[in-house]
């Protein structure tokens, strides 16, 4: 599996990702911004905005950190994510997570990427009374999706998952993905993509403090305290292992190393 | 109008038929073909007959692999005799798709991926086509395509259909339009082959009985590079529909009823194989319509096997030599629907949701502000005839606006050139003027997915629209709070000329 520091500082980081080959979204370097190699050039530190009063996840984001910079080839170390929380229901589709306006925004330019993230979950409905993304901010304080059945259906755009992405999300979690959303995700390493046994979307409120241990692939809501099994990634893994399809092909001998 | 229907986990097969002519099979799939072997009619009465190269035994059928078509095309897209569902397999793309508006994503990956000198595979199967957001004065937009046209240069694309004078799209020769529709009038789609497209509607040339799906711009960044595609090989979901389209049903009605059967999610990874004697009555426009909206329940491809209807479609459209690809009679499918459809009425898909479906009929209280007749989906040739046949029917003016918008330049011309059928000569653009229809604009993917603010038809309000167009999710013409029924072109004309939700057969009887 992967290993990604949900926390770990990025600038930390910055050196050994510039030794690492480019776009190597999933690569087993532990650090937060494998899931965006692009975000840490152009945002704050994701550890300034999720750090919440409990001091145990502050012990753990140390110690991934520490694997990560004396291992980070390694695929051994653990992976999680920590941050608030923000539901969303069932059929979310790629509109509601980025209007189609904003797909005139291309996402290899670093200045239209960040946009990007400042539309994400811009066209939800009037019915969710809280904003994803702040007026006139970047990122998100949410860091972690918690969705119902049919998260990203309808439109292929790309601009999905990399609008999450570039708010700040690390990871999803819904009961189950439309085909294009999930494979883009996977694809463009964004944000991790996983799937929950139970309805978690129920269990969960907009600002509950939550941790995903990968490994035990769980679900930790700590502001209600109860955990929640998550599904195994499945045939994904592999492509996420290796870094994203780009890294996977290489491997396979797909394309020239 | 609930479909109700039980899969009990005994063997049971068979579920009587019920009031709207659905029902369900349960998932026995060798019984359950043997028990209802419908012939499906082969017979072709005029062909262009294909190049035919040597074919493997294990492709002719002689020795039962039992695959369903769409698996027949992963198999020979990926030069293994046999796949089964839930395999992860190379396949050979051999079209592949792009747009101005995910077109600069994708060129942004390759490049960054394989360099700046990298070169596409083959310049001659990516077909790159502006459709998206081309009138309008969005500098972005505007700049993107700039951005794709240098790229198409740089690599020396075949075909790239090109607008550089927005002000009048019969100027530019290149330019085509919506891109589902494009690609298959300029005869991109065929039979067996695999096309993947930077578009969640590539599903479209399923018509074709081809595997044409959707993918992001980083998955079109590695086909450009590579020429392959990673894809795990769907399960199918037959359907199989027979009986006599009744005069005021349209393909978008079948569909619209299916999705409603199944819901948004029912064909998640799968694909879904539209077989039976109302299909094979279907106009290669109409299979499109059908297999367009696939991707609304959440399928992976859809595919209807090519026939005469397909051949002819295709003979003075392309050259290039097919092999069309059948499905086993031993195949085996996760489901099987049948569906009568002489027994169906015109529906609608209520907001906010494709498979929100309901009668036509039961929604004429529901008081409309506009009509929008377009896109992929709706604005096809025979779909504005159709809509046309209504307001001919009717004689009376449109109570609401009412936008038309051709998909292609072709489309365009056909308004303005063919006759509609018991007009006396009339051209669609004339029974449009008379109707009071607005004058149909330039043709391109429009309002349909809302856009840049200054779209022409863009909902900017929060308003009631019936739409011949895909989706219905909040926003997805415009306004978040924009309330948007999804019709055939039948029922959209006929709202058009109430003002409110209105089953065609109002006029069409």
């Amino acid at each position: 599996m992967a290993a990604a520091a949900s926390l770990a500082n990025p600038t930390t980081f910055s050196s050994s990702l510039s030794r690492s080959r480019h776009h190597q979204p999933f690569a087993s370097l532990a650090t937060s911004n494998v899931f965006n190699a692009t975000k840490q050039r152009s945002f704050k530190p994701l550890i300034s905005q999720s750090i919440v009063s409990s001091t145990s996840p502050v012990t753990r984001r140390t110690s991934v950190v520490a694997a990560a910079t004396a291992n980070s080839s390694s695929s051994a170390s653990s992976t999680s994510f920590h941050g608030l929380c923000y539901v969303v229901g069932d059929n979310i589709d790629t509109d509601q997570i980025i209007p189609a306006e904003y797909l005139t925004l291309v996402p290899s330019k670093p200045e239209e990427y960040k946009k990007l993230g400042s539309y994400a979950l811009i066209g939800l409905p009037a019915s969710y009374e809280t904003r994803f993304v702040e007026p006139e901010e970047f990122q998100s304080k949410y860091k972690i999706i918690i969705a119902g059945d049919n998260f990203g259906c309808g439109s292929s755009r790309e601009h999905a998952p990399v609008a999450l992405g570039a708010a700040g999300v690390t990871a999803v979690v819904a009961e189950s993905y439309a085909r294009i959303f999930f494979r883009n995700s996977v694809a463009t390493g964004e944000v991790y993509p996983l799937e929950s046994e139970a309805r978690v979307c129920e269990e969960c409120k907009t600002g509950d403090v939550v941790t995903i241990e990968l490994e035990q692939s769980l679900l930790i809501n700590h502001t209600s305290g109860k955990e929640y099994k998550l599904k195994p990634i499945g045939d994904a893994g592999p492509v996420i292992e290796a870094g994203g399809i780009f890294a996977y092909a290489r491997k396979a001998g797909m394309i020239p190393a | 109008m609930a479909t109700s229907y039980v899969l009990s986990s005994s063997s049971s097969l068979f579920l009587s038929q019920n009031d709207v002519g659905v029902s369900l099979f349960s998932s026995q799939p060798s019984r359950s073909i043997q028990i209802m072997q419908k012939k499906v009619s082969r017979k072709i009465e005029s062909i262009m007959a294909p190049q035919r190269s040597a074919r493997n035994p294990s492709m002719t059928g002689s020795v039962k692999t039992r695959m369903t078509m769409t698996e027949k095309i992963f198999s020979r897209a990926s030069e293994k005799s046999q796949v089964n569902p839930g395999d992860n397999v190379w396949i050979n793309v051999d079209v592949l798709m792009t747009h101005d508006a995910c077109g600069p994503g994708c060129i942004g990956v390759f490049k960054k991926e394989f360099g700046d000198d990298a070169k596409v595979w083959d310049r001659e199967k990516i077909v790159i086509i502006a459709d998206h957001y081309i009138f309008t004065s969005d500098e972005r937009a505007n700049r993107n395509l700039n951005f794709v046209r240098d790229f198409c240069i740089e690599q020396g694309i075949k075909y790239f259909y090109d607008i550089t004078d927005r002000s009048d799209f019969k100027a530019n020769p290149d330019y085509k339009g919506v891109c589902h529709v494009a690609l298959a009038q300029e005869g991109h789609c065929r039979p067996g082959e695999v096309m993947i497209g930077t578009d969640s509607h590539t599903c479209t040339a399923g018509a074709f009985g081809q595997f044409a799906t959707g993918v992001g711009n980083t998955d079109a960044a590695f086909g450009f590079e590579t020429g392959k595609v990673l894809l795990k090989v769907p399960p199918t979901l037959r359907f199989v529909l027979d009986g006599e389209m009744p005069d005021y049903l349209l393909a978008k009605d079948l569909i619209l009823q299916i999705i409603g059967e199944i819901s948004v999610s029912g064909a998640t990874y799968k694909a879904m194989e539209f077989v039976g004697s109302t299909i094979e009555s279907l106009t290669m426009e109409e299979r499109m319509t059908l297999c367009n909206m696939v991707v609304e329940a959440g399928g992976k491809n859809s595919v209807i096997p090519a026939d005469a209807t397909t051949f002819k479609y295709l003979e003075d459209r392309t050259s290039v030599p097919y092999e069309p690809v059948y499905s086993d009679d031993q195949a085996r499918f996760v489901a099987e629907y049948r569906i009568d459809a002489s027994k169906l009425e015109p529906v609608v898909a209520k907001p906010h949701s494709p498979d929100n479906r309901a009668l036509a009929r039961e929604c004429k209280d529901v008081k409309t502000d506009r009509v929008y007749i377009g896109s992929c989906t709706g604005g096809k040739t025979e779909d504005f005839l159709a809509a046309a046949k209504v307001f001919l029917a009717s004689g009376e003016k449109v109570k609401v606006p009412t936008f038309l918008v051709p998909a292609t330049q072709k489309v365009w011309m056909d308004l303005y050139t063919l006759p509609v059928p018991g007009s006396g000569g009339k051209t669609c653009s004339q029974i449009f003027e008379a109707a009071g229809c607005d004058t149909p604009t330039s043709p391109s993917c429009g309002a349909c997915l809302g856009g840049p603010r200054d779209v022409y038809a863009r909902l900017n309000e929060p308003q009631v629209c019936v739409s011949t167009t895909n989706r219905n999710f909040p926003g997805r013409m415009g306004h978040t709070e924009g309330q948007i029924y999804l019709a055939s072109p039948y029922t959209a004309a006929a709202s058009a000329l109430t003002g409110f939700v209105t089953d065609p057969r109002e006029f069409l009887r």
